[in-house]
């Protein structure tokens, strides 16, 4: 490690650093605008200017910019030289001229990097007494504000959204003082990560809309760490709520997994929690005194838990979407043998299908971090942009990977970003993908294989035997198939950290059996191989390793062996099966109880209904696909009416007498209950600081020590300041009071650190800049591999696909805005969605002769789904129809299969 | 008679040599002769030693830039040679003789340097508007390729190299070399960091050079000539003649190929006939707009680069724009930066934002607005977006001339804001 010194201070810092990063990670507060921890340096701002001296005898020095200075042994640098210290004021006074003096009504205001640096580099009273620029600002869609006034021009938007995430849309326009970022022209803004502009953004260019709709400071929200619930991937997040209703979710640093980053539906998909679809009071079965309706929690406590204690057998149906203690919990309140997962069988056997491939022996499961990483890539079968978009967006990072080795050869640092661009040009790969429609990432695919459903399959298997002759050979493929198997097999072998993605997405077991096939062969090759599986929901891996029957298995089994009473855990049955079997099912059954946050179908059916609180006021721990245990915190507490799933099934195991609930008390006590219950979660109860934690005997706050009118909000009601009330589950309290100081990383609130206001602080918060949280990033790994790396190929092969004229193979296409249950309840997320919709081939549109934009409709095992609008898509194949999976008002069908369409 | 090396075939007049006339007049021997005769490496090291300095402005010794190619071609694609005719320095119009005078003469002076760094494709790219010379230069390209001067296997060496001739679109910007490279990438005209230097990763990230129209004129001379006869063309240390321009208010404003470092006072008085009648000599910027003034106290400076550079200003590209007592200093340099506030490409905070507001307070100066606080600011910005501070060299070369009026016209400053207006007015 170089030693450098830092106005005659020597100090050790990181080789392969520039002397910012240097400086930020010594803890040093240097102003920079243009550098991003991770979009490397362009030195376009100069705001980062220090004094560079040739030796200890040069006392005149040169400024130089820091982000684009490596750091070497001996250099010599001086922050507080005063030639510098003016520059870097002036740069700020240059940077003012244009910016419009609106702090007081910019949404960026008190979370603004740009205030931050103005304060830091000393800058105060403008000496520019001209005209101020100004610009036309632009409609971007439902997610950002625009307000291109506020512009610094530090280029950090059109880096990230073009050069790092791959979108096409927003660029940088014109020249000198009249730079434009944005839109060609107005529009919605197509990529899937368009929120992070907000918090690139070092200024108030890029707002979040949502927020706009009910703006709250960042001072005056209480925030906890949270986990993204609208997909598998587990990003953290941050989470802020005032007046009882949530205002956004930021990014939360996780090195491993998300980095700086999220997708648009992780951003924006919170406003579930405010939707007026809310349960907030209970609801239970009128008598002859009362009419049904809705009761306080008390009343609707007893009286659920006297019909649990009258009832011969209860049916317990659980949920991916929750987290494991309340499954859990409702698992100890019916019964392991009348526990259901509330898993839709066919997910339920994929699923299961996964966890034996990942836990076999001769592979990695990479984190996201450690994706970016990998040099060669194939996916099989999986539309990750949909189903799982950070990963998408980690895989546009590797494919930088191999060219970017040129660069390093070079001797051009990794951070120098358009040097290395510069070498890389367009080159990418190699990433292979074989889907059965085409994808997001095939603009940065080496070569792509577009198959029929088990094609996929069959190409997977191919590739396993090109690796490995051992692995069985694929009869009947075509020679172009035969040659791009080949090509697939060689580029594997030959990688360093080869890597293979597939996932529950295709819907087809034989496509996971053939990614298991390939990892098998890339093992027996020497090589350990990564392997990422993508599965549906937040908890879907938790509840595949519970293991845990699926939804189908509790229809088969109630109908042996009937049942009175049925409770839901946060599900919606006709997500999960067909309305038919469903309507059944439900039918069997006197009383149905449901605990949710939010009303649906399954609701609608059931009499008792538990108003049960969202992620956002909840405590629980989820598994991540890449089999990470990690704690999501209660936001903010929503009153006496609103429970917490597992703390109301709890109540009801005391109120039904359960004597084993006796001992349980806090959400704490499900996790450790469950650790020693399930040898598998074996360490859980480690994902975060439990309830007890406290440093210097203090809890930590959720609120800003600059949390304005505490005496002033509930004047309206009481003039005496309230008590704030007591978060028995975790380590937080709900008020400004507590430690402010180094926290543990899966405890962290809300970044900020004095001087750093806004989401930038988080530099402070980390081992080194872009580096780890101090003491490591959160989350602990519970998914373990196996020891065995001699596994026995699968010789299941499919046959090879077979088309019929009478009747179409439908696939199910993935949206990001639209596929998930929770975030379809954002407004902005559902603005987002498509309508419901059938693609066709143009070919097949023509032999229908069906014009775009017209209505079809598609029959399949009966089930009829009409009123789809006729879309053209020439990434499907002929004889293929693609419909949009779970689109709130479509019906459950069992996708892929063989069905009928007409116009 | 005195060597004319660049101009001795041109005739405006008469109109740009053909392909055989150029022949004719000794043209294309010298890639006769190095493809023959030379080694690549040797033609680097012959000019590295006949001291020839790039003609556009910067002065670095032509052969020592072209060392930096890697010897080793990887063989990963290509490499490029790249004539920078995107003339557009304010005062400067001497490349244009030179495309539009002698076309093959270039382009002969690229195919050689192509060779000795082993490029294949070439690229003129070319000022947008320069009409005629994209004419001319086209047609001498379809000649070259027509007579197995440029294409493949040239003169049977099995040497290739394909040209292109690109027109850029009016961006001063493009002057600089690297903003040169991402405009004909296609990409946004904004530089690049250095180090990586283009010899390195330059176009499409290949190594490529990028020289001046003028230093590839003076390749085949010296190849056919020799590094001592180059250097022997000179009056100083130097090698080679100069086309030298004047521009202002002159008797016989105009382009003259003299001796490297002839003395200012030669050009404007011998050369440029003088100053015209009813005015006086004030001051000049030696080589273009980005240049200091050089004054009265100047007029024997020898205009060479160390010469001109002991007097406190560059050569730059030698076109001396001459400015007179009858014209107002303030104005005079408000118009270089208004043009400079334009051009800036808008990369980095201090040109981008700094430009803009010494081109406004100097109108504001010139409209009779001006206090004494406005010239602390205007020497502010000349020293905080000098070289170093800023991303590339424009706006140092902006503040060239404004820190040399602040210097050398002091009073006319003080004039204007102590009589609130243009005394010139």
């Amino acid at each position: 490690m170089p030693i450098i010194y830092i106005d005659n201070k020597p100090y050790e810092v990181g080789k392969d650093k520039n002397l910012l990063e240097a400086c930020l990670s010594l803890g040093f507060n240097l102003p920079y605008f243009c550098w991003h921890p991770a979009l490397g340096s362009v030195g376009a701002c100069r705001q980062c200017a220090i004094k560079l001296f040739k030796d200890g005898n040069d006392s005149k020095g040169k400024l130089v910019m820091s982000c684009m200075e490596p750091v070497s042994e001996n250099k010599r640098i001086s922050i507080d030289d005063p030639e510098a210290k003016e520059f870097r004021e002036n740069v700020i006074e240059w940077l003012m001229i244009n910016h419009p003096h609106d702090c007081a009504v910019c949404d960026e205001g008190g979370s603004c990097h740009l205030q931050d640096m103005t304060v830091m580099a000393g800058h105060t009273y403008r000496k520019y007494k001209f005209k101020k620029r100004t610009y036309r600002n632009q409609y971007l869609g439902p997610f950002i504000n625009h307000e291109m006034n506020r512009c610094i021009q530090c280029y950090r938007c059109v880096r990230f959204y073009k050069d790092y995430a791959g979108g096409k849309d927003l660029d940088v326009f014109a020249a000198n003082n009249h730079l434009y970022f944005g839109r060609q022209s107005d529009g919605v803004l197509e990529s899937e990560f368009s929120g992070n502009l907000v918090e690139v953004c070092p200024t108030g260019v890029f707002t979040d809309k949502t927020l706009k709709e009910h703006y709250t400071r960042k001072w005056d929200l209480s925030m906890a760490p949270s986990i993204c619930h609208h997909c598998s991937l587990g990003c953290n997040i941050t989470v802020g709520e005032r007046y009882g209703s949530i205002r956004s979710v930021t990014n939360r640093y996780n090195g491993e997994i998300n980095g700086y980053f999220l997708c648009d539906r992780g951003r924006f998909g919170y406003e579930s929690v405010n939707s007026s679809k809310r349960i907030r009071k209970a609801i239970i079965p009128g008598n002859e005194k009362n009419m049904p309706g809705e009761t306080d929690h008390h009343t609707a406590l007893s009286a659920v838990g006297d019909l649990i204690k009258k009832s011969n057998k209860l049916i317990g149906i659980g949920s991916p979407r929750a987290s494991l203690e309340s499954n859990f919990a409702l698992r100890m309140l019916v019964g392991d043998e009348n526990f259901y997962s509330g898993v839709a069988a066919y997910e339920h056997f994929l699923i299961k299908a996964i966890i034996e491939i990942l836990k076999q022996g001769g592979l990695k499961i990479p984190s996201l971090s450690e994706i970016e990483k990998a040099d060669a890539v194939l996916i099989l079968g999986e539309d990750v942009t949909n189903t799982a978009p950070m990963l998408a967006l980690a895989l546009r990072q590797s494919v930088r990977m191999q060219p970017s080795l040129e660069a390093a050869e070079m001797k051009i640092p990794a951070w120098q970003d358009d040097a290395v661009r510069e070498v890389v040009q367009d080159n990418t790969g190699p990433l292979f993908i074989a889907s059965s429609y085409s994808t997001r990432l095939d603009d940065i695919a080496t070569r792509t294989y577009l198959g029929y459903s088990d094609d996929v399959a069959r190409f997977g298997f191919a590739v396993s035997h090109y690796i490995n002759s051992k692995a069985p050979e694929v009869k009947g493929l075509t020679n172009e198939e035969q040659e791009l198997a080949r090509e697939v097999a060689t580029t594997l072998k030959n990688a360093k950290n080869p890597l293979i993605i597939s996932g529950t997405g295709a819907g087809r077991k034989a496509v996971l059996k053939a990614a298991g096939n390939v990892v098998k062969a890339l093992s027996m090759e020497g090589k350990t191989p990564g392997a990422y599986m993508c599965i549906p929901e937040c908890n879907s891996m938790g509840m595949a390793m519970m293991g845990s029957k699926s939804v189908e298995q509790a229809f088969i089994d109630v109908k042996s062996n009937k049942a009175d009473a049925l409770i839901v855990l946060e599900n919606d049955l006709y997500r999960r099966a067909s309305e038919k079997d469903v309507d059944e099912f439900l039918s069997g059954f006197k009383n149905i109880i449901a605990l949710d946050h939010y009303t649906h179908r399954t609701t609608e059916k059931a009499g008792y209904i538990l108003p049960a609180g969202s992620f956002a006021e909840s405590d629980g721990t989820l598994i991540s696909s890449e089999g990470r245990a990690q704690r999501f915190f209660e936001v903010y507490y929503p009153g006496e009416e609103i429970t917490q799933s597992w703390n109301w099934l709890l109540n009801l195991m005391k109120a039904a007498g359960n004597e084993k609930a006796n001992s349980l008390n806090t959400v704490d006590d499900f996790t450790a209950l469950l650790e020693k219950t399930l040898s598998q979660f074996k360490g859980i109860v480690g994902a975060a600081p439990g309830h007890e934690f406290r440093i210097k005997g203090q809890k930590i706050p959720r609120k800003t020590q600059r949390y304005s009118g505490l005496t002033a909000n509930l004047a309206n009601i009481s003039v005496s300041e309230p008590m704030p009330p007591d978060d028995p589950d975790s380590p937080f309290s709900f008020s400004s009071e507590g430690y402010r100081g180094v926290l543990p990383s899966s405890a962290i609130p809300f970044f900020w650190a004095p001087g750093w206001n806004s989401v930038q602080s988080v530099n402070k918060y980390q081992e080194e800049v872009g580096g780890p949280l101090d003491g490591g990033d959160p989350g602990i790994r519970i998914l373990k591999n196996g020891q065995q790396t001699e596994a026995a190929f699968s010789a299941d092969i499919p046959d090879a696909f077979h088309m019929y004229s009478s009747k179409w193979f439908i696939v199910p296409m993935h949206h990001i805005f639209g596929s998930e249950e929770l975030s379809m309840l954002a407004p902005a997320i559902a603005e987002r969605a498509p309508e419901p919709y059938l693609a066709l081939n143009a070919q097949d549109a023509e032999k229908l002769s069906a014009p775009e934009g017209s209505f079809m409709q598609i029959n399949i095992d009966g089930v009829i789904q009409n009123k789809l609008k006729l879309i053209i898509n020439n990434g499907i194949k002929p004889g293929t129809v693609g419909i949009p999976l779970g689109l709130p008002g479509m019906k459950w069908i069992s996708l892929p299969g063989w069905g009928g369409g007409e116009p | 008679m005195r060597e004319r090396p660049l101009t001795k075939n041109i005739d405006l007049d008469r109109g740009p040599l053909s392909l055989k006339e150029y022949e004719q007049a000794g043209g294309y021997s010298a890639l006769r002769k190095a493809l023959k005769d030379i080694a690549p490496g040797d033609i680097t090291t012959l000019v590295q030693q006949s001291d020839l300095k790039g003609r556009g402005g910067a002065g670095f010794n032509t052969g020592l830039k072209w060392s930096f190619v890697p010897k080793v071609d990887d063989g990963k694609g290509h490499r490029y040679i790249i004539a920078n005719a995107d003339e557009m320095e304010p005062g400067t119009f001497k490349d244009r003789l030179l495309l539009e005078g002698d076309p093959h003469l270039m382009l002969e002076g690229m195919i050689i340097a192509a060779y000795a760094i082993g490029a294949d494709v070439g690229y003129v790219f070319l000022r947008w508007a320069y009409k005629s010379a994209a004419q001319i230069i086209g047609k001498a390209i379809a000649e070259a390729e027509q007579a197995g001067y440029l294409g493949k296997n040239i003169l049977g060496s099995g040497f290739n190299l394909h040209m292109h001739l690109h027109t850029g679109v009016g961006r001063y910007m493009c002057g600089e070399e690297t903003a040169l490279l991402n405009s004909l990438e296609g990409k946004r005209a904004t530089p690049r960091a250095k180090p990586p230097f283009p010899q390195v990763s330059g176009l499409f990230g290949r190594p490529t050079i990028v020289n001046n129209v003028e230093t590839f004129c003076c390749i085949p001379h010296i190849v056919n000539n020799g590094a001592g006869w180059f250097k022997s063309l000179s009056l100083t240390d130097d090698g080679g003649t100069k086309i030298y321009g004047v521009s202002g208010k002159v008797k016989k404003p105009g382009l003259w190929e003299l001796p490297m470092g002839v003395t200012l006072r030669e050009l404007i008085y011998d050369h440029a006939g003088g100053m015209q009648e009813g005015t006086r000599f004030k001051g000049a910027l030696p080589g273009g707009a980005s240049t200091d003034f050089m004054v009265e106290e100047h007029l024997d400076v020898k205009m060479d680069f160390a010469g001109v550079e002991a007097a406190g200003s560059r050569l730059g590209t030698g076109t001396v724009v001459v400015l007179d007592d009858k014209t107002c200093p303030v104005g005079f340099v408000h118009n270089l930066q208004h043009f400079f506030a334009q051009e800036s490409c808008g990369f980095c905070t201090p040109c981008r934002e700094g430009l803009p507001w010494v081109e406004k307070i100097l109108m504001s100066i010139e409209n009779g607005n001006g206090s004494e606080e406005d010239i602390e600011l205007l020497h502010m910005h000349t020293h905080f977006l000098g070289p170093g501070k800023t991303f590339c060299a424009l706006a140092p070369g902006a503040m060239e001339p404004l820190q040399s009026a602040l210097k050398y016209f002091k009073e006319d400053f003080a004039k204007h804001i102590n009589e609130k207006k243009c005394p010139w007015r």
